[in-house]
């Protein structure tokens, strides 16, 4: 029987709720969204935070929303949502192909993006989709609200430049027009984890040229990073 | 801590560790046992109960982050003593031969049927992509849930007739009665609060 070792557990009802609170328990405080990476290591004492700091009630953190050239996703939106979303679908087709073969239908029902992001496994799928979207990610702290690239969030496997008081609150993704975008993962199983996988982003200009490429690689730990982006694309 | 949801309809109030996982709750504490309880991976699904009508592998939440939230478990199925047509429809079409799976499909499949009352078989089949079935190959699985699309006010004294005649019918001893009145009162929450089972790790 897998049980965590005992912690104390709360909930912040906002983010700065969640950002004090963090500070408050100290570097062992963990915050917890859709639990579906942080509970099965805390059941297998591979982690073994103080506190928890359950960030489930936060609607603020749970949107997508097109604003001008960006789509910002709020950290908590969950998997689900982001599979069954058609403007998702319509913008970035990578993330739905990511998304079909993200675990099972049951577990997308509770994992977020701000969760995978910040657990870092390197065979975590959504990780490789914003390094080739060229996604930025937007940290909040006690000091205030920063904007990390991909390659500034990602420190390598299970590690991310959020800091401990700090929370994740949303992705922005660049919407490019003349774009295409896919994703292919090989795995053992449906729903496993990738054995590897690979991402690609393009975009075109008016006369077809490509002016942007990117490609990003999946669970083969290259430069002990989770993805590798290469662009700008040959013209 | 102390935690109150709505279990089947029920509110309830503990006071429980923030470590005890809902599954451990839901079995141990309510002693709702038909819950079951398998891989403790987040794997097989077995343990899934519906979290504010969504299927949730309760392996893999806190009791603590259901707080104030509604539950679903496979003994709130039936109502009044009448099985859910998914029940009805897991009986129709063979849905179980062990039936430790069962709960968390049926679960699923009401939950899947309650958003896409006419899924086509893919979409059956996806939805319920994240449980494990040793027995059944999932092809009775997959026809079970059709007849639960198919029917969705359950059985109907036509179906009766045309169909399985003690189909139904419990004094012929021939099926169980996986949800309904008997396991209804067998797993009735306890009205007063129940202590906390100590957790060993
Ligand atoms: C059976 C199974 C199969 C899976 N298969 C896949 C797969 O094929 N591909 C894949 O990519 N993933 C897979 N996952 C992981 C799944 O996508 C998880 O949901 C995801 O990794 C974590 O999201 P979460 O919201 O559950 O995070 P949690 O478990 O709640 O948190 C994970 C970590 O992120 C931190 N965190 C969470 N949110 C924030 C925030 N907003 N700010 C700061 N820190 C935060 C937590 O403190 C914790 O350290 C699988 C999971 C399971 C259980
Ligand atoms: S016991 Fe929860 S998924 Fe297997
Ligand atoms: S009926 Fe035995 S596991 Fe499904």
């Amino acid at each position: 029987m897998q049980i965590p070792a005992p912690f104390e557990y709360a909930r912040a009802d906002t983010v700065d709720d969640a950002i004090a609170l963090l500070a408050r328990h100290g570097p062992e405080a963990r915050i917890i969204a859709g639990g579906h990476s942080l509970l099965p290591m805390m059941k297998l004492r591979l982690a073994r935070p103080e506190w928890l700091i359950d960030i489930n009630d936060l609607f603020e953190l749970d949107f997508v929303l097109r604003d001008g050239d960006r789509l910002r996703i709020g950290a908590l939106t969950r998997h689900t949502t982001l599979l069954e979303s058609t403007e998702i679908a319509a913008l970035f087709p990578i993330v739905a192909d990511a998304e079909r073969v993200i675990a099972d239908p049951v577990v997308r029902n509770r994992g977020t993006i701000g969760g995978s992001l910040c657990q870092a496994d390197p065979a975590e799928d959504l990780a490789t989709v914003c390094d080739v979207l060229g996604a930025e990610a937007i940290v909040r702290g006690p000091s205030g609200e920063r904007m990390l690239t991909m390659t500034e969030f990602h420190r390598g496997a299970y590690e991310t430049a959020v800091a401990a008081d700090e929370v994740l609150c949303e992705v922005r993704i660049p919407i490019r027009s003349r774009s295409g975008s896919a994703y292919e993962k090989v795995e053992r199983r449906v729903g496993d984890w990738a054995v590897a996988a690979a991402g690609a982003a393009l975009s075109f200009a008016e006369d077809g040229t490509i002016v942007e490429a990117s490609v990003g690689l999946t669970a083969v730990g290259l430069d002990g990073t989770v993805g590798a982006v290469t662009e700008p694309a040959p013209r | 801590m102390q935690i109150t949801m709505t279990v089947n309809g029920t509110d309830v109030t503990n006071e429980v560790e923030p470590r005890v996982l809902l599954v451990h709750y839901i079995r141990d504490v309510l002693r709702l046992t038909g819950t079951h309880w398998g891989c403790d991976t987040s794997n097989c699904g077995t343990c899934v109960v519906l979290l504010d009508g969504q299927p949730v592998k309760s392996c893999t939440v806190l009791a603590a982050m259901a707080d104030g939230h509604a539950i679903t478990t496979v003994e709130g199925l039936a109502t009044g003593g009448t099985l859910d047509p998914v029940q009805q429809g897991f009986m129709e079409e063979h849905g179980l031969q062990c039936g430790f799976c069962t709960p968390g499909m049926m679960l699923t499949a009401r939950a899947l049927l309650d958003v896409n009352p006419h899924p086509d078989d893919a979409e059956i089949r996806r939805a319920i992509s994240g449980q494990i079935c040793r027995c059944t190959g999932y092809a009775t699985i997959v026809r079970s849930v059709r007849w639960a699309a198919d029917h969705p006010a359950g059985m109907t004294e036509a179906d009766a007739a045309g169909g399985d005649p003690s189909a139904l019918d419990d004094s012929a001893g021939t099926t169980t009665d996986p949800g309904g009145a008997a396991a209804e009162a067998a797993h009735a929450i306890p009205a007063a609060q129940t202590e906390p089972e100590e957790v060993t790790a």
